[in-house]
């Protein structure tokens, strides 16, 4: 059984009395570990895709199976706990609580799931520990360079140790340097076991992984376009894991 | 995530603003004070009210007094005998529910003489020894007269301490207390010898501020003496009533005092009824006028006063002092409430973001919910704890400043439903604010901008 199954899922909106469909018909299975990115020009819907396979939205039509539950029905209250413990989530914009220092930004998901303060304290440093940032736990996030920024958002996506990392462009907002830096990251992660799902516009990034899943129109296309793919390039830019 | 937790990260988050959340505060704090010292106001007022009361006797009598003849019963006037001695011994004849009757004879129009100087006391009365109950008197020194001196219409008097004051000089002038029992005084002319003297009343307001002056060293006296105009002592009309008395023996006032011109007996003004119960009250006073209408033919020259009407009046006004009070309080509260609905709103709609990204780690929307709810809480609980200590400022500043008679009294009972009223509108100006902050979509929140 795949970590994530989809069938038929598809997503409308209404928008001035016009239906958009941004998600017609997908099917799509995931297996644990894999590393995938999900590409696609901008108004593609792979966003819509990720929120929907992220919990954080829920399908117009179609089922949608995470580690064997059925998620395309939960209630608001069972999503919210399915994002707390089985997903993280890392964001172009890093999102990180301004008033709140790294180690405070950390914690933040086992504050929903009730982790006890000095067992959150722990998990939190080793987080940082795993992506290099424990020697700025007190430090605010404006403090902080962006690719540092970006590691401790990857840290606190990672503390609750969920079963899938989402990425939403997570190298969109740094230089190039720290974005190869940050991709390394995710290599060592998915070399550790970790399904994650990266949802880039970049070639280079898309290049980089071992599935494509391209979307166009809000279908899954039949067959990937390999210069949005980065396949056209003669070597990537970061090396293969 | 839990309820601990919840409130920390309130209070982290006005920690965070501290100018706002204290601006925020500003509404609460002050309906919690004004709440707070409003209610002490009138707590001073009710118990310097109540102590009034108690002065003149309390609520446990009547008095019976004269009154024109009713026009109905006119023709009949000159049948109208008036308050006099037998109506008394009727009284204690035939009526039951009754633990003292005193007559009472005033004298108007009194001077003292002693000491070479003269007084006009508020009250002098002929009276039975029973006037000490009556009126709830204490003597200081010497004695009280006794149904013998009564009897025997003997040349006594007991006075009050205004009187002592007047004629003989005050403690706080001379730095000495004056005792005059033995000494004579002039009534209206006539001698008299003081038997004893009353304790000094007050309310515990004056007594208070009369042992702090006596606390105060007094430095040597420079320049003239001046007047001070009108006299050390004031103080309020009950207590000042009852210091500025004079009494003697009901027989002594109607012998050597009140003889009537025409060679009649002069009648009582009054007749004083202690009850056996207050809650037989009615039943007393029925009592009490079916004998007297025997004895007077029926001719109604008398009325009855109660003490309830003044103790009517004065819950009347307490009521109306606290219900105005209390509303002025509560609107300062509400718009305190609106203030921090206002503010939160305003601060959600700075956080939608952080909202969003709350719930994208796994916030629910009761989480949510609760958290906008909390820190409105936890600004309204802190406001009203400082509220609270605003209150007892106030108090003391209008303790200071308001020439009241009655010191303005917090109770405990103020102090909790000021502060449970705080909590109150924090609950309710939360709720709304975070009620539309757990309502955000995830997806609408994080990309917010």
């Amino acid at each position: 059984m795949a970590l994530l199954e989809l069938r038929n899922v598809s997503k409308l909106y209404q928008l001035g009395g016009e239906e958009i469909r941004a998600l017609d018909d997908v099917s799509l299975d995931i297996e644990g570990g894999e590393f995938i990115s999900i590409i696609g020009p901008s108004g593609s819907g792979k966003s819509t895709l990720m929120h929907i396979l992220g919990c954080l939205d829920s399908p117009t039509r179609g089922t949608i199976r995470l580690d064997g539950t059925m998620i395309h029905d939960a209630t608001a209250r069972q999503l919210a706990a399915i994002r707390n413990r089985k997903i993280g989530f890392v964001f172009q914009f890093f999102n990180l609580l301004p008033k709140l220092n790294v180690l405070q930004n950390v914690e933040l998901p086992m504050l929903y799931s009730g982790v006890g303060g000095r067992e959150r304290r722990e998990r939190a440093l080793t987080a940082l520990q795993a992506v290099g940032m424990d020697n700025r736990a007190r430090h605010r996030p404006s403090q902080l360079s962006g690719g540092q920024q970006q590691r401790a958002a990857i840290a606190r996506a990672l503390v609750n140790n969920p079963k899938i990392i989402f990425a939403d462009e997570p190298t969109g907002n740094l230089d190039s340097h720290t974005g190869t830096m940050i991709l390394s990251l995710f290599h060592q992660l998915s070399a550790a076991g970790r399904t994650i799902i990266l949802v880039t516009h970049d070639p280079e990034i898309a290049a980089v992984t071992p599935r494509r899943i391209e979307i166009r129109d809000g279908k899954i296309a039949a067959k990937i376009d390999a210069k949005l793919a980065g396949l056209d390039r003669v070597s990537p830019a970061v090396p293969q894991a | 995530m839990n309820v601990f937790n919840t409130i920390l990260t309130g209070f982290k988050e006005i920690w965070a603003y501290k100018f706002r959340s204290l601006l925020t505060m500003l509404g609460i704090i002050l309906g919690v004070a004004s709440l707070v010292a409003m209610s002490a106001l009138v707590k001073g007022m009710e118990v310097g009210a109540t102590e009034a009361l108690v002065a003149i006797g309390g609520l446990q009598k009547f008095r019976i007094e004269a009154q024109p003849v009713p026009a109905e019963q006119r023709y009949l006037q000159d049948q109208a005998v008036g308050l006099n001695l037998q109506d008394v011994e009727a009284l204690e004849a035939n009526a039951t529910l009754y633990t003292n009757i005193s007559p009472e004879m005033s004298i108007p129009r009194v001077t003292l003489s002693a000491n070479g100087k003269n007084s006009r006391p508020w009250n002098c009365s002929g009276a039975w020894p029973v006037i000490l109950e009556v009126y709830e008197h204490e003597i200081a020194r010497g004695r009280m007269f006794n149904a013998l001196d009564d009897e025997m219409a003997r040349s006594v008097c007991v006075i009050g301490t205004e009187v002592r004051d007047n004629l003989f000089g005050s403690p706080e002038e001379v730095g000495r207390e004056i005792n005059p029992v033995g000494e004579t005084i002039n009534i209206n002319g006539q001698a008299f010898t003081v038997i004893g003297l009353f304790k000094h009343y007050e309310s515990e307001q004056e007594r208070r501020e009369r042992e702090a002056a006596a606390a105060q060293p007094r430095g040597p006296q420079t320049g003239p003496a001046r007047s001070r105009g009108w006299g050390g002592r004031q103080g309020s009309f009950v207590y000042r009533f009852k210091n500025n008395s004079v009494y003697l023996p009901l027989n002594t006032a109607r012998l050597k005092l009140a003889a009537d011109p025409a060679g009649g007996t002069p009648n009582l003004t009054s007749i004083e009824v202690q009850l056996v119960d207050l809650s037989r009250m009615n039943e007393t006073i029925q009592q009490v006028q079916n004998v007297m209408l025997s004895t007077h033919k029926g001719i109604r020259d008398f009325q009855f006063r109660t003490q309830e009407e003044w103790a009517e009046r004065i819950d009347e006004f307490i009521r109306n002092a606290r219900m105005s009070g209390g509303t002025i309080a509560g609107i300062s509260l509400l718009v305190g409430g609106i203030g921090i609905m206002n503010i939160m709103l305003a601060s959600i709609s700075g956080r939608i973001r952080e909202i969003g990204i709350r719930k994208a780690v796994g916030a629910t929307t009761f989480d949510v919910f609760l958290q906008i709810l909390i820190e409105s809480v936890v600004v309204a609980v802190l406001g009203g704890l400082a509220g609270l200590l605003c209150a007892w400022g106030l108090v003391n500043i209008i303790a200071e400043i308001s020439p009241t008679e009655n010191e303005p009294i917090i109770t405990p009972w103020a102090l909790v439903v000021a502060f449970a009223f705080s909590v109150a509108v924090g609950i309710l100006a939360g709720l709304l604010p975070a009620f539309k902050a757990a309502r955000l979509h995830p997806i609408g929140a994080l990309r917010y901008d």
